[in-house]
C-alpha cells in the first residue's frame, strides 16, 4: 500500500487556502443527512463535536468518563500558543511554523504544521469569545508568557489550568448542542471496536460501563479523538485510564499506526516513591524559568542539599547548554537527568532524582514574588511529598509524558481506513519526533475546530457511501467478536491481577524503550513483551461479571491492548537507527551524547501495518519533503 | 394559581420568599423590642404605647395582616423547603461530620418551630388573654388597658418567663443565622461587606434577644416594679 | 500503617448497599488515599473477591472524577484537596475509616462509591454556555477584560465538577456549582447577552434535576477542592431574581 498524505501543491502559505478552495462541501440542508461518531471528548473531540454539530451533522460523542468534560485534556497546566505576536517579540506564523518543525527534529510535514500555525490564532479568539478566562493585564489585554523554552513569548495561559479552561470552552459548546439535541452524548461508554463495512470506518462496538451492555453504533463517519498511549509505561503523567484501545483497535483493523517509539519523557515530575506508586505527577515546566537544576558532584553523596556547598554541586543544564540553561528543551533535559542519575549522583531515597531549587530565586527575588508566581505548584509538591520547597530544594526525575506517535492522518486527518478520521493526540500528524510545550492543546482544537469541519465534507461528498444499519452483518460480527473477547478475560483466574502485569509492561518498556534505547536493549524487550502477554492469557485474574460496572474487566481490555501494541512500538524503534526528539538510541549519538539525526536515511515516517499478533508488522514510508526548512542539527548550547 | 406552584417548585424563589418574610418579621421583632423596653418607663408611658397602638384602628390590622401573612408564608415556605430538601437525600450519610456548618445554621426548622409553638402561646398570653384571663382585663388610673400590669404580672411568674427567656434564646439561635443569612439570598454578598454583615447581623440579633430578655429578668429581678410599689414611692 | 475500612458496598441502583469492613496493612504514608484503595483492590482481586469501585482519572486533582467521603466529609480531612491528592500521612496507624459515597437524589449511586453525576451535564446544556459557534468570532483581543474581572471569572471557572458541594450539604444543593458557572460568565462581557436567560434556563434544570435548595449553611464553600465562595450562590440568586422580574422572550415570527 503506498501511503498519500495528500499535501496540496503549491507553495507553502497558501496550502491550506488552495484546499480549502478545492475541496467539496455539503449543502448545508444535506448535512443533517450525514451522521459522525466523534470517539473522545478532550479537546479534539470536544471540539469536533460541537463544531461538526453547528454545522448540522448528527453527531455521537463518547466517552469512557462520567462526563466528558473529565477528558485528559483537562490535566494540561501551562498554556497554548499562538502566532498572535502581541508582545510584538517578533513571532509570526512563519516563526512557530519553523520552531514547530525545529522542535520536532525535521519529523514532522511541513504542510501540516504550517497549517497548524495559521489556525493557531483564530484558537485564540474562539476562546475567548466562549468565555474561556485567559490571564489578562490590568488594561483588559491578554497576557503572553514564554514557555518550554520558546524565544518569543507565545503562550496564552490560565493560571496553571490552561487545558482546563480550555476543555471547558470546548465542552460547553458541546454541551449547547447537546441541549439543542444535535450530539447525542454517550458518556461512561467505552470503544470496544471499530466496524469497517465495504472498507470504509462505518460504526463502532461500545461497552456500557456502568451496565456492561454491549452496543454498535452506525455512522457515515467515525472520528476517533481518544488521546495518547503513554500508560504503556504504566507510569506516566496521564490519567489512569488513558488507554490505546481505540487506536489499536482501529490498527488492528487496518488502520496504520505511525512513529508509536515517539514519546516523550517530561523532565520535571514529582519522582517515584515505592511500588505502591499508581501515576506520575507533572510539575509544569514553568517552574524551570526561576528554579535551578542540580545535582552533587561527586558520586554517592548522600549529604542533605542544604549541607552540600555550592562548589560541591553541579549544575549540569548551565553547565552542558549555557545559552538554554535550565530552559532546555524536554528530551534534553530529560536525557541529561538520566545521565547524571545513572551516574549514582542522583538525589532521594531511590536515586532517582535531581534537585530543582529555587534559594538563588527566593534570595534573588523574595520569597513573596515566588509564592506569587508558583504558589499553586509548591503547594502541590508539599501535598504530595511532605517537603515544604521553599525551605528544601524540589526532587524532579522524567517520566513519560506525551506520545507523538499515533495512527498514520493525511492532510485530511483520515487515517489509513477511509471515513475514519483521528484527532489530537491519537493521530501522529504534528510534532514529529519531539513536542514542544503548550503545542498539544493547539494541535487538539486545531484539529478539532478548523480542520475536520472542512475535511470531512469533503470526505462525504467523495466517498458517497452508502447508509448502513447496524443490522449490517459486519456490525454483528464484530459485537460477537467483541463480546467472545470480554468472556475470555472474565474467565481469567489465575494469580496475578491485571494491575501487576501492566507494572511489568511498564518496567519493561520504561527500562529499553524510555529515555535511551539500543539494539540490544529493544530486542531483549521484544522477548519479554510476548512473555508477559503470555502470562497475561494465562495467569491473570479477572473477577466479577461482564453485564454490571467492572473496574476489574475494564482495565484488563486495555491491558491486554497495551501488550500487543507494545510491540508495535518496540519494533519502530529498533527500526529507527537514527537518534531524533524523543526518540534516542544510544548508539547514534555525538561524542558529547547529543541525539544524531540520519536524514538521509530517516527522514520518513514509519507506518506499521498490522500483521498478526506477534507478528513483526510491516513497515510503510512515507518519505517527508522539506520544501521550505533547511535540516539542521538542533542545537540548544 | 400557576405561579404559586412555581414559586413552591423553585428553590429560589421560594427561598427569596423565607428571606423577604424573614425581613419583616425582624423588622417587626426590632420594633415590638423597642416597645416592649418602654416597660422600664413605667406605666403610664407603657400603657400610652399601648393605647397609641390601638388606636390605629384599620391600620393596626393591616400592619398585623401583613406580619401574619408573612408568617404563614415564612412557615408554609420552610415546610415546603424542608419537603424538597429531604427528597434531596433519600439516603443518610452512615457518618457525617461537618466542617463549617454551625449548630444555628442546621438547626433553623427546629428553632423556627420552637419559635412558632411559643409565639402562639405568647399571643394567648397578651393579645387574646386566654391563658391568664383573670389578670387580663386590668385598666390603669386613667382608665387604658393596664398593659404594664399585665406584663408584670406574667413576668413576675418564674415558669412563665423561663419560658420566655428560653425562647428568646431559641430566637437569638435562630435569627443568628437568619439574618446575615437573609442578605446571601437576597443576593448582597461582596468580600468588602461580607464582614460587616456578618458582624451587623449578629449584633441586631444580641441587641433584639437581649433587649427581649431584659423585661422578664427586669421584672424578676426587680428593676421593673408594681404600680402598688412605684406609687408607694419606692425607688 | 494499618487502617480498619468501612467502605459503602452496593452491588448497582437497584440494589440496597451496606457498610462492609476491610482491614488494610503495609500502608506507607507516601500513598495517596486512592493508592491506598488500589492496594485494598489488589487483595480483593486476589481473594476472588469484586474489587470496591470508586471512580478517579486525572489522580491530580483535576479532573474532578473521584468523589467519596472519608468520615462524612466529602474529600476527607485536608481542606481544598480532592481525594486523590490526600496523602495518607495525613491518617495515623489504626485509624477506623467510615467511606462513602457522595449522597443524593440527583446523584445515585451506580456501585459502591461510583454515582452518576450526569445531572451536572444536563445542567451545563441547559445554559452553561455562550452561544458562540465555531468561526467569526472576533480578535481575541478586541473584548477588552480588565485583570480583576478576568482574575474573578477564573476564580468561578476552576470549578471542577466534582460534585462536593452536594455531598457535603444538608440539602444536597448544587447552588454552589450552579453559582459558579453563572458567576463565570457573569464577570465576562461575553457571558451578558445571555445572562437572563442563562440564569433561568439553570436553574430551572437544577430543580428539576432534584437537588435541593440551598440554606446558607456554606459547607459547600469549606470542602470545595477549589475554594470555589458562595458569593457565587449571592450572584446567582440576584441574577436569577433579576431574569424572573423582568425577563421576557422576545417572539419573531415569519421569515
Ligand atoms: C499533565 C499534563 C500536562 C499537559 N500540559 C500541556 C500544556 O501545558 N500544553 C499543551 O499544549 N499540552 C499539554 N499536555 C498535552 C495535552 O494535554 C494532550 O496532549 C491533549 O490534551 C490531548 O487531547 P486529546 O483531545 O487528543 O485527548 P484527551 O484529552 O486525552 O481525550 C481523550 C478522550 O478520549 C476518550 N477515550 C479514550 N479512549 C477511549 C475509549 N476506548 N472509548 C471511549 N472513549 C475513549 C476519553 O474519554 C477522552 O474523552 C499535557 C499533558 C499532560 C498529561
Ligand atoms: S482523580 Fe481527577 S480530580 Fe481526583
Amino acid at each position: 500500500m503506498s501511503l498519500n498524505a495528500n499535501i496540496p501543491s503549491g507553495p507553502l502559505t497558501q496550502k491550506w487556502e488552495k484546499h480549502r478552495f478545492e475541496m467539496k462541501l455539503i449543502n448545508p440542508a444535506n448535512k443533517r443527512k450525514y451522521s459522525v461518531i466523534v470517539v473522545g471528548t478532550g479537546l479534539a473531540g470536544a471540539s469536533a463535536a460541537a463544531s461538526l454539530a453547528e454545522l448540522g451533522y448528527k453527531v455521537d460523542a463518547f466517552c469512557y468518563q462520567d462526563s466528558p468534560r473529565r477528558a485528559h485534556s483537562i490535566a494540561a497546566q501551562g498554556g497554548i500558543n499562538a502566532a498572535k505576536n502581541y508582545p510584538n517579540d517578533g513571532d509570526s506564523v512563519y516563526r512557530l511554523f519553523y520552531d514547530t518543525i525545529k522542535g520536532g527534529d525535521y519529523r514532522a510535514r511541513e504542510g501540516n504544521v504550517y497549517r497548524l500555525a495559521e489556525v493557531s490564532n483564530e484558537i485564540i479568539d474562539q476562546c475567548v469569545a466562549q468565555g474561556v478566562p485567559f490571564a489578562r493585564e490590568y488594561g483588559g489585554y491578554l497576557d503572553n508568557r514564554s514557555f518550554g523554552g520558546a524565544q518569543v513569548s507565545r503562550t496564552f495561559y490560565a493560571r496553571g489550568q490552561t487545558g482546563q479552561q480550555l476543555l471547558l470552552g470546548a465542552y460547553s459548546a458541546m454541551m449547547r448542542q447537546v441541549g439543542l439535541g444535535a450530539v447525542n452524548l454517550h458518556a461512561r461508554t467505552e470503544l470496544m471496536d471499530i466496524v469497517i463495512v465495504d472498507g470504509h470506518a462505518r460504526g463502532i462496538v461500545t461497552r456500557n460501563l456502568c451496565t456492561g451492555a454491549v452496543e454498535t453504533w452506525a455512522a457515515d463517519a467515525v472520528i476517533l479523538a481518544t488521546g495518547g498511549y503513554a500508560n504503556v509505561f504504566f507510569l506516566s503523567t496521564n490519567a489512569i485510564a488513558c488507554n490505546v484501545t481505540a487506536s489499536y483497535r482501529a490498527y488492528k483493523k487496518g488502520a496504520m499506526f505511525a512513529n508509536p517509539c515517539y514519546t516523550q519523557i517530561h523532565p520535571t515530575c514529582i519522582p517515584v516513591t515505592g511500588d505502591h506508586q499508581s501515576k506520575l505527577t507533572l510539575m509544569s515546566e514553568s517552574l524551570r524559568n526561576d528554579g535551578r537544576i542540580w545535582v552533587p558532584k561527586a558520586v554517592g553523596d548522600k549529604r542533605a542539599p542544604g549541607d552540600i556547598p555550592e562548589a560541591d554541586r553541579d549544575y549540569y543544564l548551565e553547565r552542558m547548554y549555557p545559552s538554554f540553561g535550565n530552559l532546555s528543551p524536554r528530551d534534553i533535559s530529560s536525557r541529561a537527568a538520566k545521565r547524571v542519575c545513572d551516574e549514582g549522583r542522583g538525589v532521594g531515597a531511590s536515586g532517582y532524582g535531581v534537585y530543582l531549587d529555587f534559594a538563588d530565586s527566593i534570595h534573588r527575588l523574595g520569597r513573596g514574588t515566588i509564592e506569587e508566581r508558583y504558589g499553586n505548584l509548591f503547594e502541590m509538591y508539599e501535598r504530595i511529598t511532605g517537603e515544604n520547597p521553599y525551605t528544601v530544594p524540589m526532587r524532579i526525575y522524567p517520566a513519560a509524558h506525551y506520545t507523538m506517535g499515533g495512527l498514520w492522518v493525511d492532510y485530511n486527518l483520515m487515517s489509513t481506513i477511509p471515513g475514519l478520521h483521528v484527532l489530537g493526540e491519537a493521530n501522529f500528524s504534528d510534532h514529529g519526533a519531539n513536542r514542544l510545550g503548550a503545542s498539544a492543546l493547539m494541535q487538539g482544537l486545531a484539529d478539532g475546530y478548523f480542520v475536520i469541519p472542512y475535511t470531512i465534507a469533503n470526505y462525504f461528498a467523495t466517498a458517497k457511501t452508502a447508509k448502513v444499519t447496524t443490522d449490517h452483518p459486519e456490525f454483528r460480527k464484530a459485537e460477537a467478536e467483541v463480546r467472545a473477547r470480554m468472556q475470555t478475560l472474565l474467565a481469567l483466574n489465575g494469580k496475578k491481577t491485571v494491575a501487576q502485569i501492566h507494572r511489568e509492561l511498564g518496567d519493561v518498556m520504561w527500562e529499553f524503550s524510555g529515555m535511551g534505547r539500543n539494539d540490544a536493549g529493544l530486542r531483549k524487550a521484544l522477548e519479554r513483551v510476548p512473555v508477559l502477554r503470555d502470562e497475561f492469557w494465562n495467569n491473570a485474574k479477572v473477577v466479577g461479571q461482564g453485564e454490571e460496572m467492572n473496574i476489574a474487566l475494564e482495565r484488563a481490555g486495555r491491558v491486554a491492548d497495551f501488550l500487543e501494541f507494545a510491540e508495535v512500538m518496540l519494533h519502530d524503534a529498533l527500526d529507527r537507527k537514527e537518534s531524533c526528539g524523543g526518540h534516542f538510541r544510544e548508539e547514534y549519538q555525538s561524542e558529547d551524547g547529543e541525539a544524531k539525526r540520519d536524514d538521509e536515511n530517516y527522514a520518513y515516517v514509519a507506518a506499521w501495518e498490522y500483521a498478526g499478533v506477534g507478528v513483526k508488522p510491516v513497515l510503510h514510508k512515507e518519505e517527508l519533503e522539506f520544501e521550505n526548512v533547511k535540516l539542521q542539527t538542533r542545537s540548544y548550547k | 394559581m400557576a405561579s404559586i406552584v412555581s414559586y413552591l417548585k423553585s428553590s429560589i424563589l421560594s427561598k427569596v420568599v423565607m428571606a423577604a418574610t424573614g425581613v419583616v418579621l425582624v423588622a417587626f421583632l426590632s420594633g415590638h423590642m423597642l416597645g416592649n423596653t418602654q416597660m422600664y418607663l413605667g406605666q403610664d408611658k407603657m400603657n400610652h404605647y399601648a393605647e397609641t397602638l390601638q388606636s390605629l384602628g384599620v391600620a393596626l390590622w393591616l400592619i398585623r395582616g401583613f406580619i401574619f401573612l408573612s408568617v404563614v408564608l415564612h412557615i408554609v415556605t420552610s415546610i415546603n423547603l424542608k419537603i424538597i430538601n429531604m427528597r434531596a437525600r433519600p439516603v443518610a450519610y452512615v457518618q457525617k461530620n461537618w466542617v463549617k456548618a454551625t449548630i444555628f445554621s442546621r438547626t433553623m426548622l427546629w428553632t423556627g418551630v420552637m419559635i412558632g409553638l411559643f409565639v402562639t402561646y405568647h399571643i394567648m398570653h397578651f393579645t387574646l388573654g386566654t391563658t391568664n384571663p383573670g389578670s387580663f382585663h386590668l385598666t390603669d388610673a386613667a382608665g387604658r388597658h393596664d398593659v404594664y400590669t399585665v406584663v408584670l404580672l406574667g413576668y413576675q411568674n418564674v415558669a412563665i418567663s423561663a419560658v420566655y427567656i428560653a425562647a428568646m434564646i431559641l430566637l437569638g439561635f435562630h435569627l443568628a443565622h437568619a439574618i446575615s443569612s437573609a442578605f446571601q439570598t437576597l443576593g448582597v454578598n461582596h468580600p468588602k461587606y461580607t464582614g460587616i454583615i456578618e458582624t451587623g447581623s449578629a449584633l441586631v440579633s444580641l441587641v433584639i434577644v437581649c433587649g427581649f430578655i431584659s423585661v422578664p429578668l427586669g421584672v424578676l429581678l426587680g428593676f421593673i416594679k408594681p404600680v402598688a410599689v412605684l406609687a408607694a414611692g419606692g425607688m | 500503617m494499618k487502617l480498619t475500612l468501612h467502605i459503602w458496598r452496593q452491588k448497582s441502583a437497584k440494589e440496597k448497599g451496606a457498610m462492609a469492613t476491610y482491614q488494610v496493612d503495609h500502608i506507607s504514608p507516601d500513598m495517596s488515599f486512592l493508592e491506598m484503595l488500589d492496594t485494598l483492590n489488589e487483595q480483593l482481586i486476589l481473594n476472588s473477591e469484586e474489587p470496591v469501585a470508586f471512580d478517579h482519572d486525572c489522580r491530580e486533582g483535576i479532573c474532578g472524577a473521584c468523589a467519596l467521603t472519608v468520615n462524612g466529609v466529602p474529600h476527607g480531612p485536608e481542606a481544598q484537596t480532592t481525594i486523590c491528592q490526600l496523602h495518607m500521612r495525613k491518617f495515623n496507624d489504626g485509624d477506623a475509616l467510615y467511606v462513602e459515597p457522595w449522597r443524593a437524589r440527583a446523584f445515585p449511586v451506580v456501585k459502591d462509591l461510583v454515582v452518576d453525576r450526569s445531572a451536572f451535564d444536563r445542567i451545563m446544556a441547559a445554559g452553561g454556555f455562550v452561544s458562540a459557534h465555531t468561526g467569526g468570532v472576533p480578535d481575541a483581543n478586541a473584548i477588552l477584560i480588565g485583570k480583576d474581572a478576568a482574575d474573578k471569572a477564573m476564580d468561578y471557572a476552576a470549578c471542577i465538577g466534582c460534585g462536593a458541594c452536594v455531598a457535603a450539604c444538608k440539602n444536597s444543593s448544587a447552588m454552589l456549582f450552579v453559582g459558579a458557572k453563572i458567576s463565570q460568565y457573569a464577570h465576562l462581557p461575553q457571558g451578558q447577552p445571555e445572562r437572563k436567560r442563562r440564569a433561568l434556563a439553570m436553574v430551572a434544570k437544577m430543580d428539576e434535576e432534584g437537588f435541593g435548595a440551598c440554606t446558607n449553611l456554606y459547607e459547600c464553600e469549606a470542602v470545595c477542592p477549589k475554594g470555589i465562595s458562595v458569593a457565587g450562590i449571592a450572584l446567582m440568586n440576584r441574577d436569577f431574581l433579576r431574569a424572573k422580574l423582568t425577563y421576557v422572550e422576545t417572539k419573531t415570527g415569519g421569515a
